[in-house]
């Protein structure tokens, strides 16, 4: 998205105040336990990210991420509260301490990890820009020419413009205000491409008459690393946080997941010992948490694999493939330091 | 001179051509060939317009379903907004504790009713009783913490419940203030006049969303860590200023149209400044700006839906949420139809009511 001017000047103020303002605050934990739950900042309404049922109750990826750390931190994942943020606000709103935990589908960059007063933890989704097309197409290459419904005035619009310059191809740009427009425009038959983040193609997607008929290409063409975020400044919660993040994705490496936790945690291998804190001395002092952290979190919302099926993969209307998001193991990007 | 009756002859009735529903249509819509040709072409855009209308929203509507796939019939998806419907008028307020904001919008409806209805006796106890004490009982039914009652947060707080927090509260604040700004801009102090044309110069200067914006993310900042003021607090404050200076120029246009004479005639019986303005000028001031002030409440009551950008989740917001779940995408349409509902019948209903008013204060200048 565009910065001006004005709030890049804004927020280098917002950091200096912030800066001061946290020098003299206590650690995030123990303000944390004290009040006994986690103020985690979220979307108001992305299918898959964050999202209110009818109950008000809200789940998703970023969702299921808060709950996590509340799981690592107090054993409790009903231990969160939400406050749903803009765009606009959620930096400020991490700055200025209303909200301890910032996990709001939000692009990890340099300008933000290093201006902002805020740390990025890691990434739990790896995002970037791809293409939705009507079935037969079968690669971003064979593109030449096309039109391109897009949302004007956004970063996808650049990039779009750098793929196809970069790879000697001409398009038409056909530039629509709102994102629901320009899926209206594709399903009309105004352009033959849909360009825009992946995890929102997958939902637009849903939004045709018929899903089936149209596919995301496999082809990325932007990096939106997406990871939860800390104030800057406390090391032992962001030690925290980022940790739980390994957790998730250490887990699904060892296969233990919410359903068979509870067996594994006997079991004599070594990596699994550790990660339940069953073993000396590899527990959860250093992070000023109990023993039991990790297991809590796994037994509580899941590893990154089943939390990332429930919401936005084979489990949900989604249906994201797990690309980019898959083990390192298997091909994909989600890497944890071993927990030894 | 001979007398033809002694009574007076009773009267017939008009000639049957100029009553009933035929006459009337004959000299309202086919008087002329040209009348007659306009009113066809009328009737046939009606029914273009329409039927379609009525298609998608009845005919081929479906009521009955729990996910977006169930509504199959190609119309409305109906649906969508009576799952989300507890949602639409309550946000996530829990829904073991909405009785509380039933019991409050019930005492809100009795009151404001007893006051519009024109013989209800001891008016003056039960304004009061409305603006001093049912703040109070309002605040401790939605917020609670008080006698046992959990405590519901304000972030908890949304849609239709929200709109109308955000609006009363507006309008309530907002009004003797808006008053004493215009009332201070018109004041021979010149410190008092000169700060009341700066507060309304200045928020009149901005638009609503910037002093949401800044309320919600610059002034955190200026703030201790750790006394972060409720969102919706902020958003309050930033609304009542803001509409206080729009209402100050409505009341200070009204103060401008009561003759000098009014004035002098108050000062001549020997009425203090208040006593004057009290009894005198702004009884007849406030009467005369009556379609501006509700003219004001209306776009304050619409302009709520702004707070969209501070994240708190009034109904136009609530509705954009619901339909961005994943089960109900593509449900925008019949979301904006409900609310474009809701938003209508309350503006309706203020503007009806201003109508009444009117009529009612309207003793010396008839027009």
């Amino acid at each position: 998205m565009k910065t001006t001017k004005l709030l890049a000047i804004a927020s280098t103020v917002v950091v200096a105040v912030s800066m001061m303002a946290s020098a003299h605050a206590g650690g995030t934990l123990d303000g944390v336990k004290k009040k006994g739950f986690i103020q985690c900042g979220i979307n108001s309404g992305v299918p898959g990210f964050s999202i209110a049922n009818d109950k008000g109750e809200w789940s998703g990826l970023d969702v299921d991420f808060c709950k996590a750390v509340a799981a690592a931190v107090f054993g409790d994942t009903t231990k969160v509260k939400y406050t749903s943020l803009t765009a606009k606000e959620r930096f400020t709103a991490l700055q200025s301490g209303e909200i301890d935990l910032l996990s709001r589908n939000t692009t990890w960059t340099l300008t933000r990890d290093s201006n902002l007063g805020i740390s990025f933890t890691g990434v739990n989704y790896y995002d970037g820009q791809g293409f939705l097309v009507n079935n037969g197409v079968k690669s971003a290459k064979e593109l030449d020419g096309a039109s391109v419904c897009i949302q004007a005035g956004t970063t996808t619009e650049l990039n779009l413009s750098d793929y196809f310059r970069a790879n000697n191809m001409k398009y038409e740009p056909i530039t629509y205000d709102k994102v629901e427009e320009t899926i209206k425009g594709f399903e009309e038959g105004r352009c033959d491409v849909l360009t825009s983040d992946q995890s929102q193609l997958y939902a637009l997607r849903l939004q045709l008459k018929e899903p089936e008929k149209a596919e995301v290409l496999p082809e990325v063409i932007s990096k939106e690393p997406l990871g939860p975020s800390v104030r800057q400044g406390d090391e032992d919660w962001f030690k925290i946080v980022r940790w739980t993040l390994f957790a998730m994705v250490e887990a699904e490496e060892l296969g233990l997941t919410s359903a068979n936790i509870d067996e594994k945690k006997s079991s004599a291998d070594p990596s699994v010992k550790r990660f339940v804190g069953a073993e000396e001395g590899v527990g959860g002092q250093g992070l000023k948490l109990g023993n039991e952290w990790a297991y809590n979190i796994v037994k509580q919302v899941g590893n990154y694999g089943e939390s990332f099926e429930r919401n936005v993969g084979s489990g949900s209307p989604l249906k994201i493939e797990r690309g980019l998001n898959a083990l390192w193991s298997k091909g994909g990007l989600q890497y944890a330091a071993p927990i030894r | 001179m001979a007398i033809i009756t002694e009574k007076a002859l009773p009267s017939l009735p008009p000639p049957a051509h100029t009553v009933g529903f035929k006459a009337w249509a004959k000299q309202n819509l086919f008087a002329t060939p040209t009348n007659s040709v306009i009113t066809v072409l009328m009737v046939l855009f009606i029914l273009w317009a329409l039927i379609p209308v009525v298609q998608w929203a009845f005919i081929d509507a479906d009521w009955a379903g729990t996910k977006r796939t169930d509504c199959t019939s190609g119309g409305a998806c109906w649906a969508f907004t009576l799952v989300r419907f507890n949602q639409f008028i309550y946000g996530f307020y829990p829904e073991a504790e909405q009785w509380r904001v039933n019991v409050a919008a019930l005492i809100l409806a009795v009151g404001l009713g007893l006051l519009m209805y024109k013989k209800t006796p001891a008016k003056a106890y039960i304004g009061l009783f409305m603006v001093i004490i049912y703040p109070v009982i309002a605040f401790i039914l939605l917020r609670g913490g008080f006698f046992d009652l959990p405590v519901v947060e304000t972030s908890k707080w949304g849609g239709l419940t929200l709109t109308l927090v955000l609006s009363i509260v507006g309008i309530v604040a907002s009004l003797p203030l808006g008053i004493l700004l215009a009332l201070g801009r018109r004041s021979e102090l010149p410190i008092i006049r000169s700060l009341c044309i700066a507060f309304i110069e200045l928020w009149r200067g901005v638009p609503l969303i910037t002093v949401l914006f800044m309320a919600s993310v610059m002034l955190p900042l200026f703030l201790p860590e750790g006394t972060s003021f409720d969102k919706l607090l902020r958003a309050l404050i930033g609304i009542t200023l803001f509409e206080a200076a729009y209402l100050a120029e409505v009341v200070r246009s009204g103060l401008q149209a009561i003759p000098k004479g009014q004035y002098e005639a108050g000062k001549a019986l020997g009425l203090s400044y208040w006593q004057s303005t009290g009894l005198v000028i702004l009884p007849q001031a406030l009467k005369l700006v009556i379609p501006g002030i509700v003219n004001t409440f209306i776009s304050l009551f619409k302009d709520t839906s702004l707070v969209m950008i501070i994240g708190l989740f009034d109904l136009l917001n609530i509705v954009q949420i619901a339909a961005a779940d994943p089960i109900w995408l593509g449900s925008q349409v019949e979301g904006f139809v409900f609310a474009a509902i809701v938003y209508w019948m309350f503006c309706f209903g203020m503007s009806r009511y201003s109508q009444y008013l009117e009529r009612q204060l309207n003793t010396g200048h008839k027009r």
